[in-house]
C-alpha cells in the first residue's frame, strides 16, 4: 500500500531522515519508535506532504505521492493526528470532526450562502456522520463544547475522531497516548484495535509508550538519527541490542 | 483560570456556531424579543426626523461593509487597511452608471457587486503570499492610492468636484418619503447580506474558513485548500464593501474623492474591532461607531476630535477587549446566570 524508498530530508546541516525504507501493507498496524529527534514525525510530515524530501521515493497505492498537492492528500485516503495537537480551538468538537469530513461535502461559497438545494441535506449528513464517529470514540457528550479548554487526553481522541471522519485508508497517529494516564492508555489501545477492524484501516503509530506499542502493533520499526536501525515483531525489536543502545546509550 | 487570549478565542467562537448554551430563555421569549427588535427597526423611519433616518441608513450601509471586512479579518484571519477602496469602487461605479447609463438604479447593485468581487479576487491572490503587516501595508497603499487616482480622470469621475447623481425616488404606491424609502431599501440589502453570510458561516465552507484561520496546516491535512478559501474570503469581503458603496451612492446622491480617504479605511477597521471581530452583531455595533465616532469626538473635544476618537477607541478596548459584541455577550450571560439563580 505504501512504499517509502531511500527517503532523505535535510534541514540545513541536520539530516532528519537519511535513506529510510519502509513498506506498509494494507491492513497492517505498525509501530514507529525511536528516541526524540529520530525523525518519526518528519516521516509523517513527508507522507502528508508537509515537507518535500530532498531525495527518495514515496509510492502510495502505486502512485507517486510527491506529485499530490498537500490539500489533496486527504482525498487519497491518508489522514493523521498531530503530536502537539492540530485542532481548531474556536470550533466545537463536532465542528472539528466535520472539518475532517471536508472532502465528503460540496457546499461552497455560492451554494452555502444561497442555501441551494442539497446544502441542507449535505449538512445534516455530515453532522450525522460526525456524531457517529464521536459516539464510537465516546465523545458525543462533548460535541457542542469548544475544542479549547478540554483535557489533553480528550483532545487527542477528538483528533482521532477528526481523522476518522475523513474515512481514510491509511491512518497516521503521532504520539496518540502521550500525556494519557495508565488506564486511558489501555482504553486507547482498545479503541485503536476496534477502529482498525471497523473502518478497515491501515495504521502507522508513532509512540514512545513502549507498553502501548508492544501490546498493540504487529510490526515495529525503530528509527535513530534518521535511519531505520531495527525492524521486526515487537519481541525482536525489544531484544535488538541496537534498539537498547539507542534508548539507553549502553545496556543498563 | 484560562488565559485571556483563550477566553477571547472562545468568545469569538460562540457566534460562529449555533450557541448551545443560550437556551436559558424559553424559545417563545426569544421570538418575542426578536419580534420587538424587528418592529423597532421597521418603525424607526417614522419615529426619527429625516436627518436621523439618513444617519441610520448609513449605519446600515456601514454594517454591510463591516460584515464584509469581518469575513476577511474576523473569520479568515487576514487583514485589510484598504477596504475603503472597495467601498469607493462600488460607490463610484454606481454613480457613473447612474449618470451615464440608462438603467434602473437597482441594477447598479449587482454590477457593483460583480466588479468588486472580481477586484477582490485579483487582490486575494497576492494576499496569499503576504501576511500580517505586509498585507496591511499593501492594502493600505490601495487606500492611499485611490483618491488621487479618482482626481486624475475628471471626465469619468468628476475630479475633485466629485459626481452628483439623482437619488432614487420612492415609488408612489408606498407613500413613503424619500429618506424612508432609502432606509427600507438599505435595510433589505443589509438583511439579505447578513442572511447570506450567516448561511455561509454555518456551512462546510464557513467551517473550512475558520479552520484555515485557526490552524492552516491542520486544515490542509484535512483536505481544505487554504488558498481557495482565503482568496474567496477576500473576494466576498470586497464584494460586500462594493455593495455598501453602491447603496451609499443611492443614499447620499453624491461621491467625491475626499469621502474615501485612508481615514475611512482605518475607521472601518477600528469600527470592526470595536464592534467585535468574528461576530455578526459586531458588524452592526461597529457601523454605529463608524457613523457617529467623528461627531461624538467633536462633542468631547472640538479642538482635537482626532485625539478624542483615539482615546475613545482605547477606552472601549480596555473595557471590552472582544468588542461591543463580546461585552454584550458577557452581560447577557451574567444576566442569565442571575435569572437562573432566582
Amino acid at each position: 500500500m505504501l512504499e517509502v524508498e531511500q527517503l532523505t530530508v535535510r534541514f540545513g546541516g541536520i539530516t532528519a531522515l537519511s535513506g529510510v525504507d519502509l513498506r506498509v501493507s494494507a491492513g497492517e498496524l505498525i509501530g514507529l519508535i525511536g528516541p526524540n529527534g529520530a525523525g518519526k514525525t518528519t516521516l509523517f510530515n513527508c507522507l502528508t506532504r508537509r515537507y518535500t524530501p530532498d531525495s527518495g521515493r514515496l509510492a502510495y497505492d502505486g502512485d507517486d505521492l510527491l506529485r499530490v498537492a498537500p490539500f489533496a492528500i486527504a482525498r487519497r485516503g491518508i489522514s493523521r493526528t498531530f503530536q502537539n495537537l492540530g485542532l481548531f480551538p474556536a470550533l466545537t468538537v463536532r465542528e472539528n470532526v466535520m472539518v475532517g469530513a471536508h472532502q465528503h461535502g460540496k457546499a461552497g461559497f455560492w451554494s452555502a450562502p444561497l442555501r441551494l438545494p442539497g446544502v441542507r441535506t449535505e449538512e445534516a449528513r455530515l453532522r450525522e456522520e460526525a456524531d457517529t464517529v464521536l459516539r464510537r470514540l465516546e465523545l458525543l457528550h462533548l460535541a457542542d463544547h469548544p475544542a479549547a479548554g478540554l483535557p489533553f487526553g480528550t483532545l487527542k481522541r477528538v483528533e482521532v475522531a477528526r481523522a476518522l471522519a475523513a474515512k481514510p485508508k491509511l491512518l497516521l497517529l503521532d504520539e496518540p497516548v502521550n500525556g494519557l494516564t495508565h488506564g486511558e492508555v489501555e482504553d486507547f489501545a482498545g479503541i485503536v484495535r476496534r477502529i482498525r477492524d471497523d473502518f478497515d484501516l491501515t495504521i502507522v503509530v508513532v509512540e514512545h509508550h513502549m507498553g502501548f506499542v508492544m501490546g498493540l502493533c504487529e510490526r515495529v520499526v525503530c528509527l535513530d538519527f534518521g535511519r531505520v536501525i531495527s525492524e521486526g515483531t515487537p519481541e525482536e525489536v525489544q531484544r535488538d541490542p541496537a534498539v537498547i543502545e539507542a534508548y539507553l546509550g549502553t545496556e543498563a | 483560570m484560562k488565559s485571556t487570549s483563550e477566553t477571547a478565542e472562545r468568545e469569538t467562537a460562540t457566534e460562529a456556531v449555533p450557541a448551545a448554551t443560550a437556551r436559558v430563555l424559553p424559545p417563545w421569549a426569544r421570538w418575542v424579543l426578536l419580534a420587538l427588535a424587528a418592529a423597532a427597526v421597521l418603525y424607526a423611519p417614522f419615529y426619527f426626523a429625516p436627518f436621523r433616518v439618513f444617519q441610520l441608513t448609513l449605519v446600515l450601509v456601514y454594517a454591510v461593509v463591516l460584515l464584509g471586512l469581518n469575513l476577511l479579518v474576523g473569520y479568515s484571519g487576514q487583514i485589510s487597511l484598504g477596504h475603503g477602496a472597495f467601498f469607493a469602487v462600488g460607490a463610484y461605479g454606481t454613480a457613473i452608471l447612474m449618470r451615464d447609463g440608462d438603467i434602473p438604479y437597482l441594477l447598479t447593485l449587482p454590477i457593483a457587486a460583480a466588479v468588486t468581487f472580481v477586484l477582490g479576487l485579483a487582490f486575494g491572490v497576492p494576499a496569499l503570499r503576504l501576511r500580517g503587516l505586509y498585507l496591511a501595508l499593501v492594502t493600505l497603499s490601495m487606500a492611499i492610492f485611490l483618491p488621487p487616482l479618482l482626481k486624475r480622470f475628471p471626465e469619468l469621475t468628476g475630479g475633485s468636484q466629485g459626481l452628483s447623481v439623482e437619488q432614487p425616488a420612492s415609488p408612489a404606491w408606498t407613500g413613503l418619503a424619500e429618506d424612508q424609502w432609502l432606509y427600507y431599501v438599505s435595510l433589505a440589502v443589509a438583511v439579505v447580506a447578513f442572511v447570506l453570510v450567516r448561511n455561509l458561516l454555518r456551512s462546510r465552507a464557513g467551517r473550512a474558513l475558520l479552520a484555515v484561520r485557526e490552524n492552516e496546516a491542520a486544515a490542509e491535512v484535512m483536505g481544505v485548500r487554504p488558498s481557495f478559501y482565503k482568496t474567496l474570503a477576500f473576494a466576498w469581503s470586497a464584494m460586500l464593501a462594493g455593495v455598501g458603496g453602491a447603496v451609499s451612492t443611492w443614499v447620499i446622491g453624491y461621491v467625491a474623492p475626499d469621502s474615501f480617504t485612508v481615514v475611512l479605511s482605518i475607521n472601518l477597521l477600528a469600527g470592526l474591532v470595536i464592534g467585535g471581530l468574528a461576530s455578526l452583531s459586531g458588524a452592526v455595533y461597529g457601523a454605529f461607531f463608524v457613523m457617529f465616532v467623528s461627531s461624538v469626538a467633536q462633542d468631547i473635544s472640538g479642538a482635537a476630535p482626532g485625539i478624542a476618537s483615539g482615546l475613545l477607541i482605547i477606552a472601549v478596548m480596555l473595557i471590552a477587549p472582544t468588542g461591543v459584541a463580546g461585552l454584550v455577550r458577557r452581560l447577557t450571560a451574567a444576566a442569565r446566570r442571575r435569572l437562573a439563580k432566582e
